[in-house]
């Protein structure tokens, strides 16, 4: 790099005229390591800039938002166990068959019963001789 | 937007805001609570962040903000801003002052004199490159103010160097 260059740059850099491509020539150039003694004095102001962008923020970032899914879940889950508990009656009415039916159908209910009644009487009326024929089998059993 | 779309858009840029906190509240811990407040301010937005049209100005313009309020209640409330960003141990200023290195640690101390405007001035243009259109919209700056403040920034720092350098390093 011609040094008058460097020398005009510097020039239009302390006056603020310089663009970004001109002052990155400034900053390469005092990267080096020979550098004429008059233009030394330059060289830590360069070589700072550099070098002060190299610090890196390093500080983990406590972005909280994953949680907020299972917050509101147990929000809502309280809220409906409370629901619950507060309609929740421990001892019911006792409901009568007579709030449930009507009387007719009450009526023919229990007819329906008295038939199936009847009929199964029937059925343990034949179960008599059966008791006759036990009476003979004990004699035999109880005569030992 | 998503915590990952989040962090792709932030990323390129969460850096710059650092840097700008810590230029203008000098110590490391106020800058990285200073970023991580703007971050999370940007991500408290996400859902209307994709109506920016340029979040890293909008981002640099709120840590601006931020700090500028910082340093604002901390002279309100009669605190002085302490910022002694310790080595790794306290024994080393003797040892590093004779280092070479040390010229450009000049450079952070003269920078830390500048008024703020002027700080920043420089910070965004020769630290972060940006240019004279973007730092137009970032500092809500008039162009002639910027180049104003850029210039009488470098020259100073150019002055005290050279008084540095006169005087010899450490």
């Amino acid at each position: 790099m011609e040094l008058d260059k460097i020398e005009k740059l510097l020039g239009k850099y302390f006056e603020a005229t310089t663009t970004v491509a001109e002052e990155q020539i400034l900053r390469e150039y005092f990267s080096n390591e020979n550098i004429p003694a008059h233009l030394e004095q330059y060289a830590p102001m360069f070589q700072y800039f550099s070098f002060a962008k190299e610090e890196r923020y390093t500080k983990q970032l406590p972005l909280k938002t994953k949680n907020t899914f299972y917050k509101w879940a147990s929000v809502a889950a309280v809220a409906v166990f409370m629901i619950g508990f507060y309609f929740y009656d421990p001892n019911p009415e006792p409901v009568s068959l007579a709030d449930q039916y009507t009387e007719e159908e009450i009526a023919s209910a229990q007819e329906a019963l008295a038939l199936l009644a009847m009929n199964f009487n029937k059925g343990t009326e034949q179960l008599y001789h059966l008791e006759e024929f036990e009476k003979t089998t004990n004699k035999f059993l109880t005569k030992e | 937007m998503n915590q990952a779309e989040f962090l792709n858009v932030v990323m390129p840029f969460k850096d710059k805001l650092y840097r700008l906190a810590k230029r203008l509240l000098v110590s490391n811990e106020e800058a990285e609570d200073a970023t991580q407040e703007i971050l999370l301010k940007l991500w408290s937005k996400n859902k209307v962040m994709e109506s920016y049209n340029n979040v890293e100005a909008f981002a640099m313009t709120m840590t601006k903000n931020f700090c500028l309020d910082r340093l604002k209640s901390k002279q309100a409330s009669n605190l002085k801003l302490v910022h002694s960003n310790y080595g790794d141990d306290g024994v080393s200023s003797l040892q590093s002052q004779v280092e070479a290195k040390d010229s450009i640690d000049w450079v952070e101390k003269i920078m830390d004199e500048l008024p703020e405007q002027q700080k920043m001035v420089l910070q965004l243009r020769d630290v972060e490159q940006y240019e004279y259109e973007e730092i137009e919209e970032l500092l809500g700056m008039k162009p002639t103010a910027i180049r104003v403040a850029l210039s009488r920034a470098r020259k100073t720092v150019r002055e005290k160097l050279m008084q540095k350098h006169s005087y010899g390093i450490g």
